[in-house]
């Protein structure tokens, strides 16, 4: 198994990948949901992790934006360790991720939505809030600016001022995408951005993620049940499996590895 | 498509404009219509107490104090989704810290109501940090035994020398400086500049960046923290600026009333400010202006009311009447008085 330098002084060298997730571990009481996965994720590139359900793909995630803390293992980002990070300054350092189950501000606008997604990359306070001091007009213009920028880019001009709550799931899911992107990421995390959509949207989704890597220069990390998306759009492929690591190489090696195809006969509908 | 749009002012893309504003009634365009609203009302708050008599403009001075008072209970509650049954608690304090300071030291009233509002701001500050523990039921729960612990904590005999105890403090009522003004008047406006000052500043901000935040933090916690909104500082600093309007509201209210005592403070009062926010429109600013003269009006009509069958026992009777006017409103206006105003504006622009 390929094990991470223990030198992280080549941090900023471009050898070097941009996430290192080295052997970690979750338990919740008796539950298992993690059990010493490791793998890199390069910079550039897109990452597809597979599982079935309950793999523990998610639980990998809330280690990933810190919602949770690996009982063991190591999270690298950009060269250093992301555990003692407060789960407030990811965002920060450079991650920005979707929810599996949609998390968007209900009753806010898609506007205000992307707006918030801009919220680390702004510092204005109360006081200089409640007084509209001078400089926080330019604040506010330049996150509306950004914001509008990726409105347009995801397509969701004709909704920018309604409630997400109004919103079919599909274009939510877009609205969680754009506020994602708002945060400017080096890492972008995609918890099954393909679910609920119909086949003309997966397809859709494929293309914007690429795009949005070739445009952007974001590092992917797609979680995904749907298969085709993932071999479509990934350079490498994760599989795990009761939390563990099953296999792991290009697409076309993981579709062609026994231990992948017999979790998901195992498993699959 | 959007037909109108405009530019951006580094005019490389073009900006939809919201449709909401492009709404209109008899012709004219809702935000031209809420300027329209908006100068009345304060042309109404100018005018009146020249109007009326003395007493009438003693209760404007409550409902703005009121007002104030739910409008900082809304900052939390309706913006920042914390619930509160100890406001009175805030309120007291806020009075305490003016009435010491002007009846023990003899301080201008003027000179008290930042001081107040500071105090509050830290009390608010300091009790919202171990609240964060606390969600939804746990947290009323918290709130409402500081409600009931303020009058005793004022009432203890330690503090007596400050807080006057059982007796409380009596204070002068402050003289009008201006020769056309009565005092009631003259206090009234000072009132009303405080008043539109907070409103302005709670206006700004939560239609800004802290604004957002606070309101992403009611809506899904789990997402404000992900986008980077810290949430400790966010909910605590929140319970302060919250209590800080609602001190200042108290402040003023000693000022007004020239006495104060623990029981004015009671968890009846925290109730009050409930009803004045979900009356008004939680999460609205201009519900908490109806808030405060629904809380004001009802309870004095109610009496009324209640005075007029003649029977001895009309104080009990005039709760029960306030309640039916309680029902009343929440049934006809399930948002609250603002909720309504804009389902009601709605309705008729959609019938242009
Ligand atoms: N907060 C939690 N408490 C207890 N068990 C959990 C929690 N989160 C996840 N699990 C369990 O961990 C396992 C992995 O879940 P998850 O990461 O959601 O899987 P996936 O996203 O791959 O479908 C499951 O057995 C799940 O029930
Ligand atoms: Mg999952």
């Amino acid at each position: 198994m390929n094990r991470v330098s223990a030198n992280p002084s080549a941090a900023s060298s471009s050898g070097q990948p941009l996430l290192q997730v080295s052997d970690v571990a979750v338990h919740f009481g008796g539950i298992i949901a993690l059990d010493g996965v490791s793998f890199d994720v390069k910079q550039g590139s897109i990452l597809g992790l597979i599982g079935p359900n309950g793999a523990g793909k998610t639980t990998l995630f809330n280690c990933l934006s810190r919602l949770y803390i690996p009982n063991s293992g190591d999270i690298r980002f950009a060269g250093q360790s992301i555990l003692s990070t407060a789960p407030h300054k990811i965002a920060n350092t450079g991650i920005g991720r979707t929810f599996q189950n949609l998390a968007l501000f209900a009753t806010m606008s898609v506007l205000d939505n992307v707006m918030v997604g801009g919220h680390s990359q702004s510092s204005s306070d109360f006081l200089s809030n409640a007084l509209r001091l001078p400089w926080v007009k330019t604040e506010e213009d330049g996150l509306a600016d950004t914001a509008w920028d990726l409105i347009e880019y995801l397509d969701l001009m004709d909704e920018a001022y309604t409630p997400v709550a109004d919103l079919p799931f599909g274009t939510q899911k877009r609205v969680e995408l754009a506020r994602a992107l708002a945060s400017k990421p080096k890492l972008l995390l995609l918890d099954e951005p393909a679910g609920g959509l119909n086949h003309d949207e997966v397809d859709g989704l494929g293309s914007l993620i690429k795009q949005i890597r070739d445009d952007r220069g974001i590092t992917v990390l797609l979680v995904e049940h749907h298969m085709s998306l993932v071999m479509a759009v990934s350079d490498h492929v994760v599989a795990i499996d009761f939390g563990r690591k099953i296999g792991e190489g290009t697409p076309s090696e993981v579709q062609q590895n026994p231990e992948v195809i017999r979790a998901y006969l195992g498993t699959s509908d | 498509m959007v037909a109108d749009v405009k530019m951006t002012s580094t005019g490389r893309r073009a900006i939809p404009e919201n449709p909401a504003l492009r709404l209109s009634i008899a012709g004219i365009r809702l935000p031209v219509w809420n300027k329209i609203w908006l100068i009345l009302a304060l042309l109404i708050a100018v005018v009146m107490p020249f109007l009326v008599e003395d007493f009438s403009v003693f209760q404007m001075t409550q409902a703005l104090i009121f007002a104030m008072a739910i409008l900082g209970l809304n900052l939390l509650t309706g913006f920042n989704g914390q619930f509160s049954l100890g406001h009175s608690a805030f309120f007291g304090i806020g009075a305490y810290t003016t009435a010491i300071m002007m009846g023990h030291y003899d301080i201008a009233f003027y000179w008290t109501v930042i001081p107040a509002g500071v105090v509050c701001l830290v009390a608010g500050f300091l009790f919202g940090l171990p609240a964060l523990r606390l969600e939804g039921l746990y947290l009323a729960l918290a709130t409402f035994a500081l409600a009931t612990a303020m009058p005793q904590i004022l009432k203890y005999n330690h503090f007596e020398e400050f807080t006057g105890g059982v007796q409380g403090i009596d204070l002068d009522k402050p003289k009008s400086p201006v020769a056309f003004m009565t005092d009631d008047q003259f206090l009234y406006f000072v009132v009303l500049l405080i008043a539109v000052f907070l409103f302005i500043c709670a206006w700004n901000l939560v239609r800004g960046r802290t604004g957002r935040a606070m309101i992403a933090i009611r809506d899904n916690p789990i997402a404000a923290q992900t986008m980077g909104v810290n949430n400790a500082v966010y909910k605590s600093l929140t319970f302060g600026v919250s209590a800080l309007y609602t001190g200042v509201a108290g402040s003023m209210s000693a000022i007004i009333i020239q006495f104060v005592a623990p029981d004015s403070f009671t968890f009846l009062l925290a109730v009050t400010f409930l009803v004045g926010l979900v009356v008004g429109g939680v999460a609205s600013i201009p519900g908490a202006i109806f808030g405060g003269i629904f809380v004001l009006l009802i309870p004095n009509f109610s009496e009324w009311v209640a005075d007029l069958t003649g029977r001895t026992d009309a104080k009990g009777l005039s709760w029960a009447v306030y309640g039916a006017f309680l029902i009343l409103a929440v049934y006809v206006m399930p948002a609250g008085a603002a909720g309504f105003v804009r389902k009601l504006t709605a309705k008729l622009a959609r019938g242009n």
